[in-house]
């Protein structure tokens, strides 16, 4: 297991390093340049605040010198707010949507596994098609129309939240419920597949046959079968909510990261992106090694074939 | 579980979540203790007001900073502000300020003269790449120093004889500095301040933040949190404090027009600078007393590039100009109000109103079309508008392109880029046509015309006019304010002869604001006075 681990992790080195490299040059191919607006500054301003952030050396020099300063842990300077380093911004704005993102699975997990769970069981009846045509319809309907309609039905028309906003408890209520929908609607289709499948097997007959009930059947046998294409989805769904949603955070006005991510792009705010895009990479390569490991130790035919 | 036990759990659950979910609204609480929260718009870049740029810094450094002189929302009059009073030398070259002998830094330091040298100093400093420094050129050798042209800060016209004196002597005589001494580019930083975080020419130095960051305003700078929120406090050590009214000021980063409108309406926010176009028409019928609807200074509209065939012809830009219905785009596509534009400079700026107007005459339109070659829009090559990606671009751009179609029978091709992509094609000249918006500086005639001159970086057009950049030279250089204005009737008389702009509207501001707001007044500007703002509800 150590090995497998050691290994993965050296993996990820060339992949961030090439997701750096093709980051850089796909940032500085763009068209358009981190001081540009429709006011133009002077030629000399201009100049200055391009010789400032060393956007006036040869290209492959800049790239060797980021790569130098990523070594080192400095993501560099935002050209967009001045006076803050890229660092800084996502050491502010990352708790928010990691603790977001938390609240979310939560959602997610207990509405998407409880309904997946009971619909298995009580497959083909209406405990089966309700919770799955919600489903169905929490995955169709996106999250820009359903953060409105929870908005509008209990901020403005009922009055028990704020329309947007991140500053009370009460706060988290609407945008958990908004982005774990999705996820929720997935949870369950896949929990609800996997159950049916696990729920069908010759051990689990026995079970039943020797008389075990349908909590014990459904928790102590069935689970750790059933969870597992859960679990798949999870390492890089979790990487993706964690690391915060454009338009929840906009619907929302949540100070998270998921709109630096996109807004830097359009500010061609080039080491906010390179931060921003490395920082998600490291995640998702991250969760993805942790559902290796948890598929590893929750299906005993994978320890097998290591 | 039988069907009544679920029937009170479900009444019970609801009462739970209803009987704790009533709250006092923000704006309630606000109102009481006299805090203001308003919709900015966006996350300002930086609290420096020599480095931040733009409309939502603006916003707030007029709350932590004053300059020499104040603007009177209300009217747009000048009145003192750091400065208690000022004179005019008579040939209008030096301003004598006498600064107020009460002014205090918020952290108690007295404020002098050398404070506003050294601040200007620090704004022409080369290094520093400020991008307003060119607010200050008027004065004597600002340019050069700040250029590079000169190195000696002692020869450009900022001189402190006392510390309670300041002199700046300009180039030749600008009857508009006063309307440019507004802007933030002239208000004081405490450099001495600065130097304990940095260089003081280093512009990512981070003094402007909470704690560190030191101003004369009314208010000082209590928190700043990225997207969530800005607080500023009410400043004891200011030299009027005693008539500001206001406790605290909440400046919210929502930049989303829709969830801006959707905190309005739940009572956290007693402001919105801009409501949506839908919104705009609903509140208006609807619910007039939250809606005020006033013209800035800005003008939408289209760039010609007059390197490029067909649009290198000064007819068909004329004819192009003359074949479409503004009062239709402004009426039924933008629908907040705008005024068609008839000429480049909004009316009344300063006084100065375009006597010459464009006119919307379709056959007229037609006959230059056919004399440049193109009868009845025959053998007319495909023509691209250019736009960045936005709604209402793009609902212009196709309603010009019906018009052309339906008066000229030209097809015009619509050809839309995202934001820095559109003003990298811009600024290459790599357009025929393409959609351009501009927002005056300060209240003069110049901040618009001076746009268009040869070497200005805005102009974009390759449009070159000896004759226009010889009247802008003049009129800047002139103090006679008669002579000034004639020469700019003159200028923009040529602009709209030779046509490489095509005016379409000018702008208005959409502002949803709660009538308990007190001592708010729309301006051309769409500045505040938070010094004379303050919260009273109506009587019910």
């Amino acid at each position: 297991m150590l090995r497998f681990i050691a290994r993965r992790l050296l993996e990820t080195i060339p992949v961030l390093f090439i997701i750096a490299t093709v980051t850089f040059f796909m940032m500085h191919g763009a068209p358009g340049g981190p001081f540009d607006s429709e006011k133009k500054p002077g030629p000399e301003v201009l100049a200055r605040m391009k010789a400032h952030y060393g956007l006036d050396k040869p290209l492959f020099q800049q790239y060797l010198l980021q790569m130098k300063h990523l070594l080192q842990g400095d993501l560099g300077p935002s050209f967009k707010y001045p006076g803050r380093s890229v660092n800084e911004i996502i050491a502010v704005s990352f708790p928010v949507s990691l603790e977001l993102g938390c609240e979310a699975l939560v959602v997610a997990l207990v509405f998407g596994l409880a309904a997946g769970m009971v619909a298995s069981l009580k497959q083909n009846s209406a405990w089966d098609h309700v919770p799955m045509s919600l489903a169905m319809a929490g995955l169709c309907v996106p999250t820009f129309v359903m953060g409105p309609l929870l908005i509008s039905a209990f901020a403005i028309h009922m009055d028990w939240f704020n329309a947007a906003g991140w500053f009370f408890p009460r706060d988290r209520v609407l945008p958990a419920l908004t982005l774990g929908a999705y996820y929720a609607a997935y949870v369950a289709r896949l929990t609800r597949g996997g159950f049916l499948e696990i729920l069908n097997q010759d051990y689990i007959r026995t079970a039943r046959a020797k008389g075990a009930g349908g909590a014990r059947i459904l928790f102590k046998h069935a689970l750790r079968g059933g969870i597992l294409p859960v679990v798949s989805f999870l390492g890089p769904a979790v990487a993706g909510l964690l690391t915060g949603s454009f338009v929840v955070e906009t619907i929302f006005g949540i100070p998270g990261l998921g709109r630096y991510f996109v807004m830097a792009a359009f500010n061609r705010d080039y080491f906010m992106v390179m931060g921003s895009v490395l920082f998600y990479a490291c995640f998702v390569v991250a969760f993805n090694l942790a559902t290796d490991i948890v598929l590893v130790w929750l299906n005993p035919k994978l320890r097998f074939e290591e | 579980m039988n069907v009544p036990r679920k029937l009170y759990l479900t009444i019970l659950c609801l009462t739970i979540v209803a009987g704790c979910g009533k709250r006092e609204r923000l704006v309630d609480i606000g109102n009481r203790n006299q805090e203001l929260r308003i919709n900015n718009y966006g996350e300002p870049s930086s609290l420096d007001p020599q480095i931040g740029i733009g409309q939502l810094e603006h916003n707030v450094s007029i709350a932590l900073y004053e300059g020499l002189v104040t603007v009177d929302t209300k009217d747009l009059s000048l009145h003192p502000g750091a400065a208690e009073s000022w004179n005019i030398s008579p040939d209008e070259k030096v301003y004598t300020f006498h600064l107020r002998k009460n002014g205090r830094w918020s952290n108690g330091e007295p404020i002098t003269a050398r404070d506003f040298v050294e601040s200007y100093h620090r704004i022409l400093t080369p290094a520093l790449a400020a991008q307003y420094s060119y607010m200050l050129y008027p004065v004597e050798n600002a340019e050069a120093f700040n250029t590079g042209k000169i190195t000696n800060f002692d020869e450009v016209g900022f001189k402190a004889p006392d510390d309670y004196t300041l002199q700046v002597t300009l180039h030749s005589p600008a009857p508009y500095l006063l309307s440019m001494v507004i802007h933030e580019s002239w208000f004081p930083v405490p450099i001495s301040v600065i130097k304990k975080y940095g260089a003081p020419d280093d512009r990512t130095n981070p003094w402007a933040r909470p704690g560190t960051c030191v101003g004369n305003g009314p208010f000082v700078l209590k928190e700043w949190t990225m997207n969530s929120h800005i607080l500023v406090e009410k400043n004891p050590t200011y030299w009027d404090a005693q008539n500001v009214r206001l406790n605290k000021i909440y400046f919210d980063p929502t930049e989303d027009e829709d969830t801006a409108e959707r905190m309005f309406r739940s009572g956290q926010l007693h402001g919105i600078p801009q409501a949506s176009p839908s919104k705009v028409a609903f509140y208006r019928k609807n619910k007039p007393n939250l809606i005020k609807v006033y013209p800035i200074l800005a003008i939408y509209f289209y760039k010609f590039n007059v390197t490029r065939p067909p649009v290198n012809d000064k007819r068909v830009r004329k004819a192009l100009t003359m074949a479409i219905d503004r009062r239709a785009i402004a009426d039924t596509i933008m629908r907040a109000g705008e005024e068609p534009a008839f000429f480049f400079t909004p009316p009344n700026t300063g006084g100065y109103t375009c006597q010459t107007k464009l006119s919307e005459d379709v056959a007229e339109a037609r006959r230059l079309l056919a004399e440049a070659g193109y009868p009845d829009g025959r053998n007319f090559p495909k023509v691209e508008v250019l736009f960045n990606i936005m709604q209402a671009h793009k609902a212009v751009a196709e309603a010009l392109q019906q018009m052309w179609k339906k008066n000229l029978n030209v097809d015009i091709v619509l050809h839309n880029e995202e934001w820095k992509v559109y003003l990298d094609s811009m600024m290459h000249t790599n357009y025929s046509m393409g959609r351009a918006g501009w927002v005056g500086d300060y209240v003069d005639p110049s901040t618009f015309l001076d746009t268009m001159t040869t070497d200005s970086g805005n102009n974009e057009t390759g449009w070159s006019n000896a004759e226009y950049d010889r009247l802008i030279h003049l009129a800047s250089n002139t103090g006679d304010q008669a002579a000034r204005y004639a020469a700019y009737q003159k200028a923009e008389a040529i602009l709209l002869d030779e046509m490489p702009v095509m005016p379409i509207y000018f702008y208005t501001i959409p502002r949803l604001i709660l009538p308990c707001v007190r001592g708010w007044y729309p301006n051309v500007l769409d500045t505040y006075n938070f010094k004379t703002m303050y919260l009273e509800p109506e009587e019910n």
